[in-house]
């Protein structure tokens, strides 16, 4: 398949920074795009420079009060206590000079994304900036101020009225999305993360459907700490085709945070690269088969932007433009150029070597464990199959 | 915790006078399980539960439509003495009451009157209260030796970094009655600088751990 794709970009995304100790670094853009194009894979003609979100579009999904609280704390006046509120200040998401600008460059670039895969001949749109799936209507959380992916899907509801699927492969719970579109019909969310036992935000229960009119159109697949490559794919793949044939999206959009790989800091899965080529390849296969190629895919968590991050949304690309994945070896230049101020070796092929972490005693007990979930989290869609019930 | 601050005030009720059928339709209707049977001063004399309303209803094998079953009255059925507790008793206590009883629901009364309603699956929505998890955060779990200021040590070290606890659990450790394990759970996404402070000041962090045992 050959097909159009954008690569939204500005330089200017690295002003989403907190502090420099902080694990959120959009750094890991500006890395992945100079990976690929030194692999030749990113032309200049792909690049699309993003516009700033309106407050109307913001206000989309967030309250008035909240994005008045992000102004104030932009330019250094909101108090400690007003922020608390507001989930500005703490040590996830601190106050950072002009971080309401920063976060609607960040909501704008996936608004560019939308607009260029519903108006023009182009099919896929990539924005590696976005993908903040914490952000709530009237607070931040988990490194998230605005919520791009959840505003781009009210932006596409109101202006295009289509059906939208939205996949979320984060590590950590899409519970932000999933908030906002809990009592909407015609948005259907699945994430699939690592369970919230012990990681944040700690929801994302199979139990967790939807209410009202939107009962059945959540979708979330709790997986085990320590699951690895096969188990991920095998519930990835099967919630996948299950949900969207149940759904009958028009437009997927997907969030590809990277922090599953076993080598993040702040996640306890054990994938590998391998996972990572695997989940473009069947989201570009089911919107083509479903939704005429329409598909949007947003960054999102990835906390080892050395080893991880670049390679990882570097093969979201290639799949993206129709390409298969990357084999061999990253190229010289762009390792040399980043091996230089990295803390630590960067790996240099595109593949992980078998062995990057030690076996999992458990295995047997997290495979069966995660296929459970998966099973609990379908069932609604085997019923209404089996009985014909209309949710 | 007071029973008061868990107690559902809003309880659907029967005279002993009403019909089996009322029962039944009550309970479907509502999603309930139990129904205080109330006189006219609002004093409970009894309780009817669904499974007292299934064993007094026909079969559904039984094609006679009349059921006439139905048609006797609730204060037939009603289990009486009804244990019932106080708005001022203890959460913790009443626990023990659903832990040795065989029955899953207690009103509330107070001079004598109904006032409120306590069941098993209210109980245990206030235990996941406690726990935690029913707001955003991370969980870890420190191992200690069970001795005086053990607590406030831990706590400190969460405290200088300015993040919010949620709730805290003290488990035994394993059959080792010299050791304690603490349950945070912290409002935060990136719990590794906690992880970090803890350790440096030597003490044993069990989750996250990363060598896939738990």
């Amino acid at each position: 398949m050959n097909c159009q794709a954008v690569f939204i970009y500005s330089d200017q995304f690295t002003k989403y920074t907190f502090h420099s100790d902080h694990p959120f670094n959009q750094v890991r853009v500006r890395m992945t795009k100079e990976l690929l194009e030194a692999t030749g894979k990113l032309h200049s003609s792909h690049l699309v420079e993003p516009r700033i979100a309106t407050d109307a579009e913001i206000e989309l999904v967030h309250d008035k009060q909240y994005i008045e609280a992000v102004k104030k704390a932009s330019i250094g006046l909101l108090a400690e206590d007003e922020g608390l509120e507001f989930g500005l200040g703490t040590e996830d998401t601190p106050i950072f000079q002009d971080m309401h600008r920063a976060s609607s460059l960040l909501v704008g670039a996936t608004l560019t994304a939308v607009d260029h895969v519903l108006t023009g001949n182009i099919q896929h749109a990539l924005n590696l900036g976005g993908g903040l799936h914490h952000g709530f209507r009237d607070k931040a959380s988990g490194f998230c101020i605005y919520n791009d992916g959840a505003i781009a899907i009210k932006y596409i509801r109101k202006k295009y009225n289509l059906r939208v699927l939205y996949v979320d492969t984060d590590a950590h719970h899409g519970d932000g999305v999933q908030s906002v579109f809990y009592d909407d019909p015609n948005v259907c969310t699945l994430s699939i993360h690592e369970t919230g036992r012990y990681l944040f935000p700690g929801t994302g229960n199979s139990n967790e459907r939807g209410i009202k009119e939107g009962y059945g159109y959540s979708f979330n697949v709790p997986i085990d700490a320590f699951t690895e490559d096969e188990s991920f794919l095998h519930v990835y793949e099967i919630a996948f085709k299950e949900v969207i044939e149940y759904f009958q999206p028009d437009i997927i959009i997907t969030q590809n945070g990277v922090d599953a790989h076993s080598y993040d800091p702040l996640t306890h899965l054990n994938t590998t690269m391998n996972v990572f080529e695997k989940i473009p390849l069947l989201a570009h296969k089911l919107a083509h088969q479903y939704c005429k190629g329409k598909w949007i895919a947003l960054g999102g968590g990835g906390y080892d932007i050395w080893r991880v991050v670049p390679r990882a949304w570097g093969q979201l690309w290639a799949v993206m433009t129709g390409s298969t994945p990357f084999k061999d070896q990253l190229p010289k230049s762009w390792l040399t150029k980043w091996q230089k101020v990295a803390p630590i070796q960067i790996p240099h092929s595109w593949q992980d070597p078998t062995g990057i972490y030690h076996p999992i005693p458990r295995k047997l007990e997290i495979t069966e464990k995660n296929a459970l979930n998966l099973e609990k989290t379908l069932q609604i869609i085997k019923n209404q199959r089996k009985f014909g019930t209309d949710y | 915790m007071l029973v008061k601050q868990i107690m559902k005030t809003d309880v659907i009720t029967l005279p002993p006078n009403a019909l089996i059928a009322e029962a039944l339709t009550l309970l479907n209707n509502h999603h309930i399980r139990h129904i205080p049977i109330v006189n006219n001063q609002k004093e409970v004399i009894g309780i009817v539960s669904d499974r007292d309303v299934r064993d007094a209803s026909p079969s559904i094998f039984d094609k006679n439509e009349n059921h006439l079953e139905l048609q006797n009255e609730i204060h037939t059925i009603m289990s009486t003495p009804v244990v019932t507790i106080h708005p001022l008793d203890f959460v913790e206590e009443i626990a023990s009451i659903f832990y040795e009883e065989e029955f899953a629901c207690l009103p509330v009364i107070q001079e004598k009157k109904l006032v409120g309603i306590v069941t098993e699956k209210d109980m245990l929505y206030t235990l996941i209260q406690l726990t935690g998890t029913n707001v955003q955060g991370s969980q870890i779990e420190v191992k200690v030796r069970d001795k005086i200021g053990v607590l406030p040590e831990v706590t400190s070290i969460i405290g200088k970094r300015k993040m919010n606890i949620s709730s805290i659990l003290v488990y035994p450790f394993n059959d080792d009655p010299n050791y304690k394990v603490i349950v945070f759970r912290i409002q935060t996404m990136n719990p590794l600088s906690i992880i970090k402070d803890l350790v440096e000041e030597n003490y044993e962090v069990l989750w996250p751990n990363t060598n896939g045992e738990q």
